[in-house]
């Protein structure tokens, strides 16, 4: 990125921003003036609602809408991946319809891969499509859905051809949400929270017209959906924090922000607690005393070296993407990583809290903190991919090792399956 | 202070290159087989190009002593690149342990006389601090030095000296005024074979590292440094040392894992390749984790090293106790994953299992320097004590 190229883009955004930021504009009403000039997404292609800038020029943009406090366009939820999602695989009509209202946030969106009986192994789906010839008709169910009973449209992978081998009979579509075939019920977790939900389709309608990609081809649109999401996830949990406001601004559009964001935040207040809290750990120890206890002292020790190596290698594998070298699956060894990080914490604090351990809410130790990461870090090697579909991809693809023979290659109708589908 | 750095530059990356292709050549494991069965236990004509091609011996030793003048970062690389090949050689000993000492507690002269020897790799010397029986680090040091002739002698014993029987220029941590921890510890030098020192070369778990028992017997002694002052420099250097040794083992179990890729993806069982089983995918998967997590820690340690030298305790321990507990797994995993051949002798499995072994006690068992990490943190004054050796 040429210095030039860099200062030209802020000096231009900041005269934009100049001339049109209100702190007491309405939230789309503003985020509209984004949409319109490009600036609210940057990266994006000229022709949808952005400038075609690359990752840094946007970069540079962020900051400057930090540097003033700037509202941007939603991300919340998994709006930025149907985003991506439909960039690249969405008809021009749907890019029409759908492109503007993601970024303004006023469509909430929800991500219908997952089901019961196919989580690992996503391609496995039984939620069927069938067409009458004018529209698709959708019967099944989904499960682990973020933010379901407030989205507007959902991603959905459906099967609609059962001759075809399992990745090539799914297709992808984007449901309207709100119709009567399509019912929301909140999945309560282990821990009490009810963070998702399940979805159940009884002859839910999609237009003709709202297939995304080919027919048949759902498999590689999901694809690209997953690959973004766990660029995400990627980077969350390497602690790449997006551009944040540095300052909290005056002026009613930060409380119509604020708003949103609680509402979408709000069922995962448990998140920090699933990755085990290891900051907690070493404070805790001093203020309770029991770091006297030799046996808590080698736990905890051992703790502290697991999650600052692992925090090293996340660092590794940035500074190497950095100085050129392509993404590897290192994700993958980050992800594995965290899930030994989360049990050895849930360990330690354990060890620290003693008999409190057993209790919980108001009675726990902590106000019920400590409860709360002892029941919710068994998420962590499960969501997102588990442990061993890590391990498969880091010995497949990073080891070279074999893969295992599969019995699931034929017309997926002979493939054995959790589900009776007559 | 400088920022650590996450990624090697580009003429690191040049060396390690180019370490990498002279220690294949230099160290098949014919040559480990051989040499491990020999009285000095290396080959000095490799020694000797180590020291005269690529500037190894004096790697950490400032130039206006002929040395190269490098960090610990390289020299982590160059250890790195040991482990990998289990080179037999007094480097550990005189390139790490004996040149550190000797830059951080010598007098100028001192320092004029006796690195530029050990730089071009003429002088072997070594660093003999542990005792019969004593706990890790320096504070359980009790051979003491007495006053003679205005200068001093030793008598004492000094147990599991690195190349110990190899050095030409012994350094001995001794006190002077009888008080514990820290403070009143001395570094003397001795020449090797001075009349008085008996040496006697130790029966070894681990034939690719040679230990030495030395008895002295009122041995004249030259003090290096000031009087009861050693103490902290002592510490520092076992620091470096424990870092150098985590990153030779990071190269070691990245080794382990490579040769057992390798054997496990020829070798079929029940008609497949035995790498193609989820259970041996998953346990490798797991080894390739760990192995990465103490490059990390190995890495981060030997930036710390250079930058902040105020962490290096803490950071020292941490990398230690990480590639101890690693290196050693990675080991007992490429055995199991071998099978029955991995048992046998003629397979070179057991040469690393034997290193990890060794690495794993030397220097500071992992459960010693994961309490002296909490020890750290709890900010306590002492900087290598473990509990119980605490003035």
């Amino acid at each position: 990125m040429s210095a030039s190229a860099e200062a030209a883009v802020r000096d231009e955004v900041r005269a934009w921003l100049n001339d049109h930021w209100d702190p007491n504009a309405g939230l789309v009403e503003w985020r509209t003036k984004l949409v319109e000039s490009g600036w609210g997404a940057p990266d994006w292609p000229t022709e949808w609602h952005g400038r075609g800038l690359s990752a840094e020029l946007t970069r540079v943009v962020e900051r400057e809408f930090a540097r003033i406090g700037a509202v941007g366009v939603a991300t919340g939820g998994i709006r930025l991946l149907a985003a991506a999602t439909l960039l690249e695989h969405g008809s021009e009509a749907q890019k029409a319809q759908f492109l503007r209202r993601i970024l303004t946030g006023e469509d909430v969106w929800c991500q219908l891969f997952s089901e019961p009986g196919s989580g690992s192994d996503l391609a496995g789906a039984l939620t069927r499509a069938e067409f009458d010839g004018q529209r698709w008709t959708v019967n099944g169910q989904k499960v682990w859905t973020t933010s379901a009973h407030h989205a507007d449209w959902g991603l959905l992978l459906a099967r609609t051809d059962w001759d075809a081998p399992k990745h090539q009979g799914l297709s992808y579509f984007v449901i309207d949400m709100r119709q009567p075939g399509v019912e929301v019920q909140p999945l309560k977790q282990m821990n009490g929270y009810a963070s998702f939900n399940q979805v159940f389709f009884n002859d839910a309608e999609v237009k003709a017209e709202h297939l995304v990609g080919k027919l048949g081809q759902g498999w590689t649109v999901a694809m690209t959906t997953l690959a973004h999401e766990r660029r995400r996830a990627d980077g969350l949990r390497s602690g790449r924090a997006d551009v944040a406001s540095e300052a909290r601004q005056r002026g009613t559009i930060h409380e119509e922000e604020a708003q949103e964001t609680a509402t979408v935040m709000a069922p995962y207040k448990w998140y920090p607690q699933r990755a085990g809290r290891v900051d907690l750990a070493l404070p805790n120890a001093l203020a309770s005393g029991r770091i006297g206890n030799p046996a808590l002292r080698q736990e905890l020790a051992r703790l502290l070296i697991l999650s600052s190596s692992a925090e090293w290698t996340a660092r590794r594998a940035r500074a190497a993407q950095q100085h050129g070298q392509p993404q590897g699956p290192e994700g993958s060894l980050g992800k594995l990583a965290a899930s030994h990080v989360a049990r050895l914490a849930a360990r330690v604090h354990t060890m620290i809290a003693g008999a409190d351990a057993l209790l919980a809410g108001e009675d726990g130790p902590e106000n019920g903190l400590i409860a709360e990461i002892l029941l919710s870090v068994p998420a962590v090697s499960i969501a997102g991919g588990t442990d061993e579909i890590q391990r498969n991809i880091i010995a497949e693809r990073v080891l070279g090792m074999p893969k295992e023979p599969r019995f699931d290659q034929g017309p997926f109708r002979d493939v054995a399956t959790n589900a009776s589908r007559d | 202070m400088p920022d650590i750095q996450f990624h090697f530059t580009e003429e690191q990356r040049q060396f390690r290159d180019m370490l990498r292709r002279f220690m294949a050549a230099a160290s098949p494991t014919s040559e480990v087989r051989r040499l491990m069965d020999t009285e000095p236990g290396f080959d000095p004509a490799v020694w000797r190009r180590m020291a005269d091609e690529l500037g190894l011996a004096g790697l950490m030793i400032p130039e206006r002593y002929g040395g190269s003048g490098f960090g610990l970062v390289e020299l982590g690389l160059a250890m790195e690149e040991m482990g990998r090949v289990l080179l037999c050689a007094p480097y550990l000993a005189s390139a790490v342990l004996a040149a550190n000492a000797l830059c951080r507690i010598g007098s100028e002269a001192q320092k004029q006389r006796w690195l530029p020897g050990i730089a071009s790799g003429e002088t072997l010397a070594t660093l003999a601090f542990a005792e019969p029986g004593s706990e890790p680090g320096v504070e359980p040091i009790a051979m003491q030095a007495a006053a003679m002739d205005g200068g001093h002698s030793l008598t004492g014993c000094k147990d599991c000296v690195v190349d110990g029987c190899n050095a030409h220029l012994l350094l001995v941590a001794a006190r002077v005024e009888g008080r514990d921890g820290l403070a009143g510890l001395s570094l003397f030098a001795v020449a090797g074979d001075a009349p008085g020192v008996s040496r006697r070369r130790l029966q070894v778990l681990d034939p690719t590292r040679q230990l030495a028992r030395l008895d002295f017997e009122g041995v004249p002694a030259e003090l290096l440094g000031g009087l009861g002052e050693a103490g902290p420099a002592l510490a520092e250097t076992l620091d470096i040392g424990a870092i150098a040794l985590a990153n030779e083992m990071a190269g070691g179990a990245q080794r382990l894992l490579e040769d057992t890729l390798e054997y496990i993806k020829l070798r079929m069982q029940f008609g497949r390749a035995v790498a193609s089983f989820q259970a041996i995918k998953h346990r490798c998967a797991e080894l390739l984790l760990q192995v990465e997590l103490i490059k990390s820690a190995a890495y981060h340690a030997a930036q710390v090293a250079d930058a902040n030298p105020e962490a290096l305790a803490y950071e020292a321990s941490l990398a230690k106790a990480a590639a101890s507990e690693a290196y050693l797994h990675a080991a007992i995993e490429a055995i199991q994953l071998h099978g029955g051949i991995g048992f046998t002798w003629d397979q070179d499995t057991q040469l690393w299992y034997k290193r990890a072994k060794s690495s794993e006690v030397l220097l500071g068992d992992p459960a010693w320097h994961r309490e002296r990490m909490i020890q750290c943190l709890e900010g306590r004054e002492s900087t290598s004590a473990p509990t119980g050796a605490l003035a």
